[in-house]
């Protein structure tokens, strides 16, 4: 059976309001965020604009302001809010029995024998 | 044990179905079945506990002293013994035999089925640390845990609860009344947060500390103190210890799959069902709090009656279908009204509704989606929770109400010209009060409105409604808005979107109201929005800071990067690190552990700055502490070249060298800067001192320049160089260099209580005027030593070099990545 999800550690790791990141090694760095309504959201680290990191903007509702430029980025569907244009791919997280789950094929891909077993 | 009674004849002909678990759904279950046709089964229910069925859900007001057991049974032993059903209580199913269709019970009872319910419910989650066995330590999920928290209280003394949820909150309530100490422990930092939002966290948790509770939220245990092989206390992470009789956790519930696993049944979080609560074998079927539906597990009771439904329809033949549950919570404690329902996260697209009435310690707060409710969150006034719940099921379009929604349902639903808040204000006679801080009514109100206050703020200054605690800023908003129709004229620029307040004005209720935390203002000062945005957290956790020096604990999640990670952040995402250099003075030593570091974490540039001191570039998040704790080896510390903080205090080289120098300038930017270092303003603050009128270290750019002459020191404020340049005004001459430094002091702290958050010297003196700066200092000939005083109060919380803490390891998750990455721990989906 192939596994889905990547078990990312408990959810206490992230305060509410704040992210952290994940570097994937032979991909993109992913930001996980967790809000202040206490939900849980992933995103390429990369800021549409010029590539600044997400993870360190500051969190409200559920967008991020990014640090670089002040461009918000929606933590749900990627995309730059307002009057900007651009998107960044979002990975799918679930949360189950207080750990943070990305799902596994959106972060790392897979090998060229697991696509031959597929 | 009952034993079959009056039906036994005809038993053989009905099958037999076999309950496990004594408990809330696998009893309404039956009733159920019994309900649409009571000849078909032959039932025999086995329950762990030693007693017959009874409201779970009641034990907390059993706790509180509120109820006895007695009036929370559900079903009595008649009820067992008149519909023929045979109980085994007190003897729990150890084992079920798919294969023979059989259960063998503890007690070695076998009992064969042709149907087979599993409601087993949900066992008391136990946190894993040392302790978590010893006697005093227990959990909150029956009678006999009741008996024991009821035998603990008996005794007086002290009691922890471990989880502030709502279980917890219930627990620690109980115990209180029966008169113990209670100290809730918390996780995360927010109560309840997986049902409350932020604000009615805060509320809650002020509320319980009112009434005697010690809250401990961001508290993570460690373990569980042991004394004479009883349990004495818990210790958290911090160090922090608490003295417990009784610990109690309430950390949370996992579904009761044990036997269920066993057997082989299909099991993920709980034991899988279909939409008629049937398992992966056909003849036995599961209900209750120990299933997962459609990737869902339950923990109220409301979805097993829902789910007791379709498991009974489909039993008797004729089979209807769950489709899943939305779920609303209340807390069962007295006199605290809380209540939330469906999704308050909201997502794209999602609007909140919110309404505050400080005065009355309200919190509402709708989400509506797409012209429909998709959560609720109400705290201090629930009436309305039924009502918006409701809508929420149906997914009613709320377009035509949604004016008067937040309002509740008798005025909202209170017909056409009503739903309209401008009609009801409009409605209320000329002498209902509008402003109960200052007395002031709607006739009073209006007549100021006619005679020429054309915006709040005008308002506000004639008659002073809504001047004080601001809970009627919508009535006067509305008022306004009747009387002058389109005239109505923007008022001074608000703070943010998320208020009608200004910068002035949340900076002065803050004083006055005395509001210590940033929930607290946004309650007090009727924030539309749940949680702030951008603007507004950074500068209201200055305001905070600044007002309540030494009490108030920084908000990180409210600061700029910068702020947080106490480095510049760079356009590749790394950082830039300067180091503090006294004046800009240096050293050998200082001068070889930059260079030491440049070369150890391969920085790609190392560069002179503008400011007198060096620049570090390159550096990565992950590598910021290991770098900062080099830097301070060799005595250095944050130059808060990030910081709307003080930031260098330029110098020349002054009498000590200079051939026309008039006094120690480098030495007293030294000085200045020792004094002033660390400290939190508005905007970013630059000082520099000049040895002569020649001015070598463009004091007069700066917002406070020394200047030195023979007979003494010019002092020069507001000006920068940046964008717009401005040259400083003349403050005064003073004589001394203490007098510099006081002054210096005094000037910084006006700056730091008057000015608004990102307005630096140069515009504010413009707005407000040197006269009146200089009013401030000099009217009163002690105003200058009580302002300085209180900078040097505030900066005796300050002065504790950011760096050196995080050097030690203090926050490390915000370097580091994701520490527990273990693709090995995968789940199968
Ligand atoms: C490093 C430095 C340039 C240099 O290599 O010399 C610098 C670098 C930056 N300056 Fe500056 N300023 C530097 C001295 C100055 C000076 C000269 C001075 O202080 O004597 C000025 C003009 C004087 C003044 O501030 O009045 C100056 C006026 C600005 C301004 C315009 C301020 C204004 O009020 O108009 C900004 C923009 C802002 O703050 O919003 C700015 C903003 C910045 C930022 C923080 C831009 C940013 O937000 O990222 C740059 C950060 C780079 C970094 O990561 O380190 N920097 N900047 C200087 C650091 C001094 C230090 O040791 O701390
Ligand atoms: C203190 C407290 C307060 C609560 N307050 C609320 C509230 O305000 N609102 C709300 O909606 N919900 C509340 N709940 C939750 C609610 O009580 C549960 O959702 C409900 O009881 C679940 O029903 P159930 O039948 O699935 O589980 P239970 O009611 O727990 O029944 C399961 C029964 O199965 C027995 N059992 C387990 N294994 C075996 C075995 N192998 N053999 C035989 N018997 C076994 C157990 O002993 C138990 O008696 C509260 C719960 C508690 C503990
Ligand atoms: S002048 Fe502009 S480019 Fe140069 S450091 Fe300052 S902000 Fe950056
Ligand atoms: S890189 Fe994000 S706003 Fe410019």
């Amino acid at each position: 059976m192939q596994a889905k999800w990547l078990d990312i550690g408990p959810v206490t790791q992230i305060e509410p309001g704040m992210a952290a990141t994940l570097p994937v090694i032979g991909g993109e760095e992913i930001a996980v965020f967790h809000t202040m309504r206490g939900e849980f959201y992933a995103l390429v680290n990369k800021c549409p604009h010029k590539q600044g990191p997400l993870s360190q903007g500051i969190v409200h509702g559920d967008s991020v302001t990014c640090p670089l430029h002040n461009w918000r980025i929606s933590l749900r569907s990627g995309e730059a809010l307002g009057d900007d244009q651009g998107c960044v791919p979002t990975i799918p997280v679930k949360v189950d029995a207080g750990r943070i789950y990305l799902l596994r094929e959106a972060v790392v891909p897979p090998t060229p024998a697991q696509r031959k077993a597929a | 044990m009952n034993a079959p009674t009056s039906f036994d004849k005809a038993s053989a002909l009905r099958e037999k179905l076999v309950v496990i678990g004594n408990g809330m759904a696998g009893c309404r279950a039956v009733e159920e079945i019994l309900a649409r046709d009571p000849e078909r089964f032959d039932i025999t229910i086995f329950g762990a506990e030693p007693r017959v069925n009874y409201n779970r859900i009641m034990l907390s007001p059993v706790l509180a002293g509120e109820k006895t057991f007695e009036e929370i049974v559900l079903n009595t032993a008649d009820w067992y013994a008149q519909n023929a059903i045979e109980l085994v209580s007190g003897d729990p199913v150890d084992h079920i035999d798919r294969t023979r269709q059989t259960v063998v019970s503890r007690s070695g009872r076998v009992e064969p089925y042709d149907k087979l319910l599993i409601a087993t419910g949900s066992d008391p989650f136990i946190i894993p640390v040392p302790g978590r066995d010893l006697p005093g330590v227990v959990t909150f999920r029956d009678l006999d845990d009741v008996d024991k928290m009821l035998a603990a209280a008996g005794q007086g003394g002290n009691a922890v609860v471990i989880g502030g949820g709502l279980l917890g909150l219930e627990a620690a309530h109980g115990l209180s009344l029966r008169g113990m100490k209670v100290t809730v422990i918390h996780l995360m930092p927010t109560l309840m947060e997986r049902q409350l939002d932020e604000a009615a966290g805060w509320l809650l948790k002020t509320e319980l500390e009112r009434r005697g509770q010690t809250i401990l939220t961001g508290a993570d245990t460690q373990e569980i103190i042991e004394k004479d092989g009883h349990v004495a206390g818990v210790r958290l992470k911090d160090g922090q210890e608490i003295a417990a009789d009784i610990v109690v956790m309430a950390v949370g519930i996992r579904p009761s799959t044990r036997l269920a696993k066993t057997a082989g049944l299909d099991c993920e979080r709980g034991v899988m069902v279909d939409d008629h609560m049937v398992t992966s074998d056909p003849n036995v079927l599961a209900v209750g709090e120990c299933v997962q539906h459609r990737g869902l597990c339950y923990g109220l009771v409301a979805p097993l009656w829902e789910m007791c439904r379709s498991l009974a329809d489909h039993l008797t033949g004729s089979p209807s279908g769950y489709l899943g549950s939305v779920t609303s919570t209340k807390l069962k404690v007295s006199g605290i009204d809380v209540f939330s329902a469906g999704d308050f996260s909201g997502g794209d697209g999602a609007e909140d509704i919110v309404m505050r009435d400080a005065a009355r310690g309200v919190y509402k707060r709708v989400v509506v989606k797409d012209d429909r409710i998709v959560g609720a969150v109400l705290y201090g006034d629930t009436a309305d929770g039924n009502w918006y719940f409701d809508l929420l099921k149906k997914a009613e379009d709320i377009s035509e109400i949604r004016d008067g929604l937040i309002f509740g349902q008798a005025f909202a639903l209170g017909g056409g010209a009503n739903a309209d808040p401008n009609a009801a204000v409009a409605a209320l006679s000329d002498d209902a009060e509008i402003c109960g801080c200052n007395g002031v009514s709607k006739g009073k109100v209006v007549e100021t409105i006619q005679a020429g206050a054309c915006s709040l703020d005008a308002v506000r200054s004639q008659c002073k409604a809504s001047a004080s605690c601001g809970s009627c800023t919508g009535l006067v908003e509305s008022l306004l808005a009747l009387t002058l129709g389109d005239e109505v004229q923007a008022g001074a620029k608000t703070l943010c979107k998320c208020t009608s307040f200004t910068h002035d004005d949340a900076r002065r209720l803050i004083v006055e109201k005395e509001l210590r935390a940033m929930p607290q203002v946004m309650q007090e000062l009727h924030w539309t929005t749940p949680d702030g945005c951008a603007s507004c957290r950074p500068a209201l956790n200055y305001y905070l800071l600044c007002a309540w020096p030494g009490e108030y604990e920084d908000d990180q999640k409210s600061r700029f990067v910068n702020e947080r990670l106490h480095a510049n952040i760079q356009k590749d995402g790394t950082y830039s690190v300067v180091p503090r250099m006294w004046g800009g003075l240096t050293n050998p030593r200082e001068l070889r552990a930059i260079a030491d570091v440049v070369e150890k974490y391969d920085a790609p540039m190392v560069k002179v700055t503008g400011g007198q001191r060096l620049d570090i570039f390159g550096i990565k998040k992950e590598d910021l502490p290991a770098v900062w704790a080099d830097l301070n080896a060799a005595g250095m510390v944050s130059g808060h070249a990030y910081g709307k903080s003080l930031r260098t205090v330029k110098t020349c080289v002054g009498s000590e060298w200079c051939r026309f120098g008039t006094q120690d300038s480098t030495g007293l930017g030294v000085k200045i800067e020792q004094m002033t270092w660390g400290s939190w303003m508005p905007h970013k603050f630059k000082i520099a001192v000049s040895g002569c009128p020649r001015n070598c270290a463009e004091a007069t750019i700066k917002d406070f320049g020394v200047v030195c002459v023979d007979s003494g020191y010019e002092l020069h404020v507001g000006g920068n160089g940046g964008i717009k340049v401005r040259a400083t005004d003349l403050l005064c001459k003073v004589s001394t260099e203490e007098e510099v430094m006081e002054h210096c002091a005094a000037f910084i702290q006006l700056y730091r209580e008057d000015a608004h958050y990102l307005e630096r010297t140069a515009p504010w003196l413009e707005r407000k005027g040197l006269e009146w700066i200089k009013a401030q200092m000099f009217a009163d000939p002690d105003a200058v030593r009580r302002l300085a005083a209180r900078f040097r109060h505030s900066q005796k919380f300050m002065q504790d070099d950011p760096w050196a803490k995080r050097a030690s390891g203090d926050r490390s998750d915000l370097h580091q990545h994701l520490a527990t990455v273990r693709p090995a721990q995968t789940e199968y989906a």
